[in-house]
């Protein structure tokens, strides 16, 4: 656990970044990039209009047709079964993960010997491509829920567990010094300084870990039972049906960009103060 | 004074190991060498002296949050080890907890002992009435300027209700306005609680005015070089007037020649 994970290191850039537009560019300059970002996606899906209409529709499809085949999934319910399926999973797996890499991280991060028992382990695991070991996992658990579960698990529960690590290593010795000054115990400084001080960094590694989360879902859905929204992709993809095969895919990339924009949100809230400090 | 003392610092001795550079063995700094003098109740004190002096590592000695290789910390004439609720620390950056508001981080040392939620909240409210923040209670570090930090930090500190105030350097990141707004402030609370402080400061204008008196230290190692009274009444007029007294001018040119001419390593014993 020697190499930090870099998120939060993103985030303060990204914070830096935000600071100097701020500077720089106010209201016009802003509602010009905005304008400027609009025509770039009018010419992006206009110019996918035109130029998948010319390509045969079992390669490609094109806008219109993603829309229409969207009507008609969502008519027939196959898409919210799908959904659900798949969210439920996710939800399970995510949470599961949470819970075990924030204990873990808090553990490594506040004892030594912990760290140094486990990081190694860790690294090693964090820098695999877990994808590589999803025959290993079916050959433990089958092709069942619990595999799904385990794959999610293991995608997601790195990040997660680095960033409270850092998190809790992180605290600045000044604020563990205001606890030393009151005579606080061991315990009070624990509950009191470093773990709300680390809750920011939590909340960095779980934003970073849904990301993965999902991955691992769409991932486990492919190569265990085939299930829920990657279960939807497979069928319209052996079928040549590319328009429908689309729908469950921007289905997962709104998935994506919706929780990972929620809990950056939450990130702001739990922690509003990072944002003025550095 | 023996025995009278509210705060006694006796024979404190206190070296840095320092990891030699390209492979060579570590070696002892020397930071404080039998240093020693006393503060009566109620009497603010301040350590003056040049950077590397050992002021603020003497500070933390007599908190607990530096452990000193030799000597004794006394209060009241018994021996402390460790931070303990007779004393309050006041750091140089305020050190508010960010996740806390105003009145919580003035709750801090009260949550701590296991006060209950009424009484903590009583307390902190009349404390933050004391330093001017009666106002501010709900809000949080991150949208207080830096002077209000500092007097939540005091605040905090008075809370748990020590005879004695610890304060290192607590003015020194502030404006020049500021600064002296809550100088004339400190002044005023003293006055109301009666604590005993300790102050450490490099500003021999801020020295003069706050203390009763001032301890003059040497660097390299660190040690007390001399006490100055100072004579000045109390309540005292505003710095500004303060500053053109004669007598004032007088002090101050001492100390600036105290703290400029002592020659590195000399007079090893307590001056005082």
């Amino acid at each position: 656990m020697t190499a930090p994970e870099p998120a939060p290191d993103d985030d303060r850039l990204a914070a830096a970044d935000a600071g100097i537009e701020e500077l720089e560019a106010p209201g016009r300059r802003r509602r010009q990039l905005w304008l400027i970002r609009i025509a770039a996606i009018v010419v992006v899906f206009g110019g996918w209009e035109i130029l998948g209409r010319q390509v045969s529709p079992l390669f490609m499809s094109y806008p219109s047709a993603v829309a229409v085949a969207a009507v008609r999934l969502v008519r027939t319910g196959e898409l919210w079964v799908a959904l659900q399926s798949s969210l439920t999973l996710l939800v399970s797996g995510f949470v599961i993960a949470a819970v075990i890499g924030v204990v873990l991280g808090l553990l490594i991060g506040r004892y030594r010997g912990m760290e140094a028992a486990t990081d190694w382990l860790v690294n090693a695991l964090y820098a695999t491509p877990l994808v590589a070991i999803i025959p290993l996992v079916t050959l433990w658990f089958g092709l069942g829920a619990s595999a799904k579960l385990f794959i999610i698990v293991i995608l997601a529960v790195f990040p997660i567990l680095i960033n409270t690590a850092a998190g809790v290593r992180d605290v600045s010795a000044a604020l563990i010094d205001v606890g030393t000054a009151f005579a606080a115990s061991e315990r009070q400084i624990f509950t009191k300084i470093i773990l709300p001080a680390a809750v920011p960094f939590m909340m960095t590694g779980l934003r970073l870990g849904v990301g993965r989360a999902i991955i691992g879902m769409v991932v486990a859905e492919f190569f265990t039972a085939i299930t829920g929204l990657g279960a939807l992709i497979v069928k319209y993809g052996n079928q040549y049906d590319t328009a429908s095969m689309f729908v469950p895919i921007f289905v997962l990339m709104l998935l994506g960009v919706g929780l990972t924009l929620l809990l950056r949100r939450a990130e702001t809230a739990v922690a509003p103060w990072r944002r003025m400090d550095e | 004074m023996k025995g009278a003392a509210k705060l006694a610092v006796e024979d404190v001795s206190k070296s840095f190991r320092v990891r030699g550079s390209g492979g060579a063995a570590a070696t002892l700094l020397p930071v404080l060498r039998h240093v020693g003098f006393e503060v009566a109740a109620g009497e603010i004190v301040s350590l003056i002296g040049e950077s590397g002096c050992g002021k603020t590592t003497l500070l933390r000695i007599v908190q607990g949050l530096v452990r000193r290789d030799a000597g004794t910390i006394r209060v009241d004439g018994a021996t402390v080890e460790g931070a303990g609720r007779d004393r309050g620390f006041v750091f140089q950056q305020p050190s508010l907890l960010p996740w806390r508001s105003a009145r919580q981080n003035v709750e801090f040392g009260l949550e701590l002992q296991g006060v209950d939620r009424a009484e903590r909240a009583r307390r902190a409210d009349a404390l933050l009435a004391l330093v001017g923040l009666a106002a501010a209670a709900g809000q949080y570090p991150h949208e207080l300027s830096g002077g209000m930090q500092q007097r939540i930090g005091l605040a905090r500190a008075l809370a748990i209700e020590p005879e004695i105030l610890l304060m290192d350097e607590p003015f020194s990141a502030l404006d020049a306005q500021t600064r002296e707004v809550l100088q004339a402030e400190l002044l005023r609370i003293q006055a109301e609680t009666a604590k005993t402080i300790l102050f450490v400061t490099h500003d021999l204008d801020e020295a003069i005015y706050l203390s009763d008196r001032v301890v003059v230290m040497a660097a390299r190692p660190g040690r007390v070089r001399t006490i100055i009274d100072i004579p000045f009444a109390k309540p005292r007029p505003a710095l500004p007037r303060l500053r053109g007294e004669p007598e004032f001018q007088r002090i101050r040119e001492e100390m600036w020649s105290l703290i400029r001419s002592t020659p590195p390593g000399a007079a090893v014993e307590p001056a005082a």
